[in-house]
């Protein structure tokens, strides 16, 4: 089981119009970038069991250059949340650019998968058209998403450790 | 008149400071910088534009965006401005970094279940 000590998942708004996630695989590139590009692994960890409340209901990916994807959420009742785009970079085992395009102003996604002789250092990175862009994501996610957000905050803060 | 509205509206915003308002502060990498400064001790706008190698009035600026922000309070002690940490407005922008950081870790410890599987699968392959 993993340990969040000693590898932790690391969370930082970079300059204006960024925000970078980052975090370590003890797997080659090649496998992380499996997991990520396969649909049938891809909705397996997206969104977890261990965030209780939200599920990903469908999840069509078409991994590879102008390739489109789209994901569907349900938050408990009967309405989904749709996100959706389209993939303008995909170098396998390497690096994945997508656009995010349910709203206007979508940031413009990279991961990239950086071998460290035979583990991998992921790099999520989110980039805004504009400063604005990224303020109003921030303040439009948290307008949109209140409750699960909130919601996410406490089961995750009640649930340090795996059901 | 404008000292009070100032003034008034400095109150309302410490008390609550709004989140918006607070991302747009820290977007800035000079403002981070004052703001990991100001963490390790109160500092007076002279010595924060010496250290970050801008004018006086630059410096006033990014302070001001911050203090609306709540994120720093400012105080007059003779003719000397010496700035602070406002607590409350780093911890709701903590409190959001924070949310999406566990989101990402939950990810990524579901993710690192299943990079283990398939590692399994793959020695069991070559395995055969």
């Amino acid at each position: 089981m993993t340990q969040h000590g000693d590898n932790p998942t690391s969370v930082e708004r970079r300059g204006d119009r960024e925000l970078v996630v980052t975090r370590t695989f003890d797997a080659p590139p090649s496998v992380v970038y499996r997991a990520w590009s396969q649909p049938e692994l891809f909705r397996r960890w997206w969104m977890p069991k261990s965030v209780p409340g939200i599920s990903l209901v469908s999840c069509e990916l078409d991994v590879r250059t102008g390739g489109k994807y789209r994901l569907e959420f349900a938050a408990g009742g009967s309405d989904t949340m749709a996100f959706y785009g389209k993939y303008i970079e995909v170098v396998p085992n390497e690096r994945i650019v997508w656009t995010n395009d349910e709203g206007e102003e979508g940031a413009i996604t990279t991961v990239t998968f950086q071998d460290l002789g035979g583990k991998t250092l992921l790099t999520f990175h989110e980039a805004y058209p504009s400063k604005e862009a990224l303020e109003e994501a921030l303040q439009g996610s948290a307008a949109a998403l209140p409750e699960q957000l909130a919601q996410l905050g406490d089961l995750l803060a009640g649930t340090g450790d795996l059901p | 008149m404008v000292r009070a509205g100032h003034t008034l509206n400095h109150m309302v915003q410490c008390i609550n400071p709004p989140l918006d308002l607070s991302f747009a502060a820290l977007s800035d990498a000079t403002r981070r910088g004052i703001i990991d400064q100001l963490g390790r001790g109160d500092a007076s706008i002279t010595s924060l534009a010496d250290q970050f190698r801008m004018t006086l009035t630059g410096m006033k600026k990014h302070i001001q965006v911050l203090e609306r922000a709540g994120l720093v309070i400012t105080r007059k002690v003779g003719r000397v401005r010496t700035c602070a940490l406002g607590k409350r407005g780093l911890a709701a922008e903590a409190e959001w970094i924070e949310t999406h950081r566990k989101l990402f870790e939950a990810r990524f410890d579901a993710l690192d279940e299943i990079i283990s599987e398939m590692k399994r699968e793959e020695s069991d392959d070559s395995a055969r």
